[in-house]
């Protein structure tokens, strides 16, 4: 008595809210656009490049405990499930090989984006955020400065340009931690571990990874810094900001993740 | 006969609604260049985007903002920026940039659009603290670790380091104690007379408003309700302002 009727088997009350929520996406998408061409005319203007190297800083070379951590954790769980599961089959002497393609191609990507997503995307919409609610991003605009290109330009470019970086180390990481499995726990010795690794990696392979992290990285500070700009409501406001930011983020990662590996597999040059 | 001197900023049958609420509805107002207007209104009522609409913060829905003479409604951020020199703005809470020092947050704007040497920022930079009464001392210090009255001041001067031609005030004795308060009014007065500004200034607080006001704008349910002296207010037959006044004076 007293609780409100189960709503959700309700088709009267569902609609409207996904209305609103179609509606929220739509405006989100609209506003994002936007931005994107308030960024692509700064960027014909000076950069700022201290403040790009400073965003590199901060964005990048700091997430790199974190990438790393992430890729040598899967690494050594790849490989170690790879050798059990498929040890019918061969599966210790391939694990070089399975553990390198994997990262190379999807895993070190992915993960690396998702670890940026989180740590990254969520420093920005906090920062820009922040600034928003406190009218440190109107006073820059009516001090005649532009919010994009003082703060979202260094932010795109810092990112799309350390997300290769990050993530050519990241793979080298988990192949790391292939190599301990392989030669603690396996016990295949780690000559062959790493011959059967290089031999396995093709430079497409790499280059199939790498070429979708600038896209990965535009995403996530272009996602973030939309979401900061657009704060309102105080704190709580920013943390709401900040969530959305890194969900909306991490789902863009993970869809764009199968069209860009679509595409670089069909393109005449083929990375496949 | 002599023509008075076009405004310096006005509001022409400005128009602004968020969500379906009218919260500008036709309003007029004109700015006089070198007088201190005060708009005067409740909470909510409005009186910050009008202020906001006059360096281009905001746009109208309707209707149109001439500043100087340039109809600014529809311009560009970027055809913005010669409006924004002229038109300087406090913000409520100062809006420092919190990641710059004092002496970077006053020399924002000088690096951003003159070229002017380092030692010329900053002499520039102290010349302009010293209007706000701080010394170099204040310099080094980041804004988290400045009182409220200390950083509207800094905010001042970064306002007034370009020398802008118009002041906005945006809530600027909010959240101060009745001292600091004074001084900020008395600064608001000085920096009108001593830079040959104009300044509008937006408040509820009506002893700042008796003490900088050479006209008062009451703003009520989107529109102005009364434009005059100080002396014409108290003999104003407005209802809203006159309960505005004497609950004030009783305050």
């Amino acid at each position: 008595m007293g609780l409100a009727p189960p709503a959700a088997a309700d088709p009267f009350w569902t609609l409207p809210r996904l209305r609103r929520w179609f509606r929220r996406a739509l405006l989100h998408m609209g506003g994002l656009g936007l931005m994107v061409k308030d960024l692509v005319r700064e960027a014909r203007k000076p950069w700022d490049v201290g403040e790009i190297l400073r965003q590199m800083d901060t964005l990048g070379v700091q997430s790199i405990t974190i990438t790393n951590l992430t890729a040598l954790s899967t690494g050594l769980v790849f490989a170690l499930q790879t050798a059990y599961s498929l040890s019918e089959f061969g599966g210790k002497l391939v694990i070089g090989r399975a553990v390198v393609l994997a990262l190379a191609r999807e895993l070190g990507p992915t993960l690396t984006a998702l670890m940026v997503a989180a740590r990254c995307g969520a420093g920005m919409t906090a920062e820009i955020g922040s600034m928003a609610v406190t009218e440190q991003v109107d006073a820059l605009r009516a001090l005649g400065a532009s919010p994009i290109r003082k703060l979202v330009l260094p932010r795109v470019v810092a990112v799309t340009a350390m997300m290769p970086i990050l993530t050519l180390i990241a793979v080298f990481h988990g192949v790391l931690g292939g190599l301990i499995v392989a030669v603690f726990d396996i016990k295949i010795g780690a000559t062959f571990y790493l011959s059967t690794t290089l031999q396995a990696l093709k430079f497409n392979d790499l280059m199939h990874g790498l070429c979708k992290t600038p896209f990965f990285g535009l995403e996530i500070a272009l996602i973030g810094c939309y979401n900061g700009l657009t704060a309102h409501g105080g704190a709580d406001g920013v943390g709401r900001a900040t969530t959305t930011a890194v969900v909306v983020a991490s789902i863009t990662v993970l869809i764009t993740d199968y069209f860009l590996s679509k595409l670089f597999l069909v393109l005449p040059f083929g990375l496949h | 006969m002599a023509t008075a001197p076009p405004p310096v900023i006005e509001l022409r049958g400005v128009s602004k609604s968020y969500g379906g609420t009218v919260v500008l509805d036709a309003v007029d107002l004109a700015v006089r260049r070198g007088e201190v207007l005060v708009i005067l209104g409740g909470s909510g009522t409005g009186k910050s985007v009008s202020l906001r609409h006059m360096n281009g913060l905001e746009h109208p829905d309707s209707g149109e903002v001439v500043v100087d003479g340039t109809a600014i409604s529809h311009l560009s951020e970027d055809e913005l920026v010669p409006v924004r020199r002229k038109v300087g703005m406090l913000f409520q809470m100062g809006a420092l940039f919190d990641s710059m020092t004092v002496f970077e947050n006053v020399a924002f704007a000088l690096w951003e659009h003159t070229r002017m040497t380092e030692d010329e920022v900053a002499a520039r930079v102290r010349e302009v603290l010293g209007y706000v009464d701080l010394g170099p001392e204040v310099l080094p210090l980041l804004p988290s670790s400045l009182s409220g009255g200390m950083k509207k001041r800094v905010s001042l001067a970064r306002t007034v380091a370009l020398k802008p031609d118009v002041l906005l005030y945006d809530e600027p004795t909010t959240g101060l104690d009745p001292v600091t308060a004074m001084t900020i009014n008395r600064l608001i007065v000085d920096l009108n007379t001593r830079l040959a500004t104009t300044s509008v200034v937006v408040t509820h607080d009506i002893a700042s408003t008796l003490f900088v006001a050479d006209r008062i704008a009451f703003l009520e349910r989107g529109r102005f309700a009364f434009v005059g002296t100080a002396a014409e207010a108290r003999r104003s037959d407005v209802p809203g302002l006159r309960a505005f006044l004497s609950a004030g004076e009783v305050a």
